[in-house]
């Protein structure tokens, strides 16, 4: 029965590694519930407070990418440079409950969750982000699509964990936006990010609350880059449309899936007219 | 590395020793049943409803989602330490001039996010004070007491 609180990453996998049992703790948003509704047992946990390597980011322009330490937490990735090169995560991380649960909660905890409402989960799924998980003596990386695997299901295996997600920097308009009953303390019902790339002008989307991962609209995209007319409200929604039908909703006790469909509809046709009216 | 079974968390500026506990017990439980501080109020344990709010290390959260164990070498003020004589603070006084208390139990969490709000921007707009508090549920008083008394206190501070 103990808390262990490593100063470094390795530290940390050592721990995980010779201590089977032991579980993760970052900011305990999910953590906690859990154990206080008696869903999760611990008897042992590795806690990531004190691994200041976590609590990190870097911007680097010549590469065009970004490094975002899994411990570092919503009200962060809200106020400083990463709301400037992803302001896309910056909308997602600003939508996650309320000001104390963004405190503390964490980019590494969303990904160790991986529920299908994760707020971040959409934004990595359209940068096509790469997982940087660590293990005794090694680092691998992989892509988001092949993080998530299922509905609160990642790609970890047994001592790793996530050290943190490297995102390109994308010139072009991106936005974040989500479906809820109220505009505080909310569970996405559905939510969508859409990345432009000036480059080319092609278009990128992710669903998420729609599936048991979060999922690309890459018929959408695809359709996005064959149009040669000037971008129009029909277009949009058509666009939306589009995204709709790659959805594959469910009911619970959130919401139906026609709803849900309904608001991939509109929420992608307004990401798309949002992201033309620059 | 440390292994903690007996425990030592700093709170209110003093060391509090926690003995006999187990690994899951949250902040909020420790605070109330074993350190008796009971100004943090429990209701939903799941971090929707703010009334548990403390501040650890600077930032203003929600005490039902610590791990106790792992707050140590932690900074803890409770609504208990936030005037450091005991006495009340300007927030406090003011809410009960404007009768923003009824049940009472939301108070403790709401004092602890407006010292949190006012300590990093004194001079909030309505919106963001609504935004500060957006994790604190009321459920007696309709709100409009309460931001009186925040207004109140703005005003006060900046005279
Ligand atoms: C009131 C409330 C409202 C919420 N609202 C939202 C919302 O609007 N949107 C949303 O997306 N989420 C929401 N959440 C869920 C939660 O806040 C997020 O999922 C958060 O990102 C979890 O991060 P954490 O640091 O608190 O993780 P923890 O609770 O500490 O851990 C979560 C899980 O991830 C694992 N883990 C932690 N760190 C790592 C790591 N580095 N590598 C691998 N695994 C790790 C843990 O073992 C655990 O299984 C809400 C939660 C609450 C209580
Ligand atoms: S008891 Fe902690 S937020 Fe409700
Ligand atoms: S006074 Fe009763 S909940 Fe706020």
């Amino acid at each position: 029965m103990s808390v262990y609180t490593p100063q470094t990453i390795e530290e940390a996998v050592e721990l995980l590694a010779t201590h089977p049992d032991a579980m993760l703790l970052s900011g305990g948003t999910d953590f906690m519930v859990e154990v206080n509704f008696n869903h999760r047992k611990p008897t042992e946990v590795v806690s990531t407070k004190a691994i200041n390597e976590l609590k990190v980011w870097d911007v680097d322009h010549s590469s065009h990418t970004v490094f975002i330490g899994a411990g570092v937490t919503y009200s962060t990735i809200e106020a400083t440079e990463i709301a400037e090169v992803v302001p896309a995560l910056a909308e997602a991380s600003r939508t996650v409950g309320s000001p104390q649960i963004r405190a503390a909660g964490t980019l590494g905890g969303n990904l160790g969750t991986c529920s299908p409402a994760g707020d971040t989960l959409p934004v990595l799924a359209a940068l096509e982000a790469r997982i940087v998980i660590a293990s005794p003596g090694s680092h691998r990386e992989v892509a988001f699509a092949d993080f998530m695997v299922g509905a609160k299901k990642n790609s970890l295996r047994s001592g790793e964990m996530v050290v943190g997600v490297s995102l390109p920097i994308v010139r072009g308009w991106q936005g974040y936006a989500k479906v809820g009953v109220r505009n505080a303390m909310v569970i996405s019902i559905a939510s969508a990010c859409l990345v432009r790339d000036d480059v080319d002008d092609s278009v990128k989307v992710a669903l998420g609350s729609v599936g048991p991962t979060i999922i690309r609209a890459h018929d959408a995209e695809a359709w996005w880059k064959d149009q040669t007319v000037p971008r129009s409200k029909e277009m949009f929604a058509e666009f939306g449309a589009r995204c709709a039908l790659e959805a594959k909703p469910i009911t619970d006790h959130r919401s139906t899936a026609d709803y849900r469909r309904h608001a991939v509809k509109v929420l992608c046709a307004r990401l798309a007219a949002r992201s033309s009216s620059r | 590395m440390s292994e903690n079974q007996i425990y030592t968390l700093t709170i209110n500026g003093a060391e509090r020793e926690v003995r006999d506990s187990w690994v899951g017990e949250s902040l909020l439980y420790v605070l109330r049943e074993r350190l008796g501080l009971p100004g943090a109020k429990g209701a939903c344990e799941q971090g929707e409803c703010g009334s548990c709010t403390v501040m650890v290390d600077g930032s203003a959260v929600c005490s039902c989602l610590v791990l106790a164990a792992s707050a140590v070498s932690s900074d803890i003020v409770t609504v208990e330490g936030l005037s450091p004589d005991g006495s009340l603070t300007d927030v406090q006084e003011s809410f009960i001039q404007h009768g923003a208390v009824q049940c009472g139990f939301c108070t403790p969490g709401l004092i602890v996010a407006i010292h949190n709000l006012l300590d990093e921007n004194p001079s909030p707009s309505e919106l963001q004070v609504k935004e500060a508090i957006s994790g604190n549920i009321c459920r007696c008083t309709g709100y409009g007491r309460i931001f009186a008394a925040v207004q109140d206190v703005i005003a006060t501070r900046s005279a």
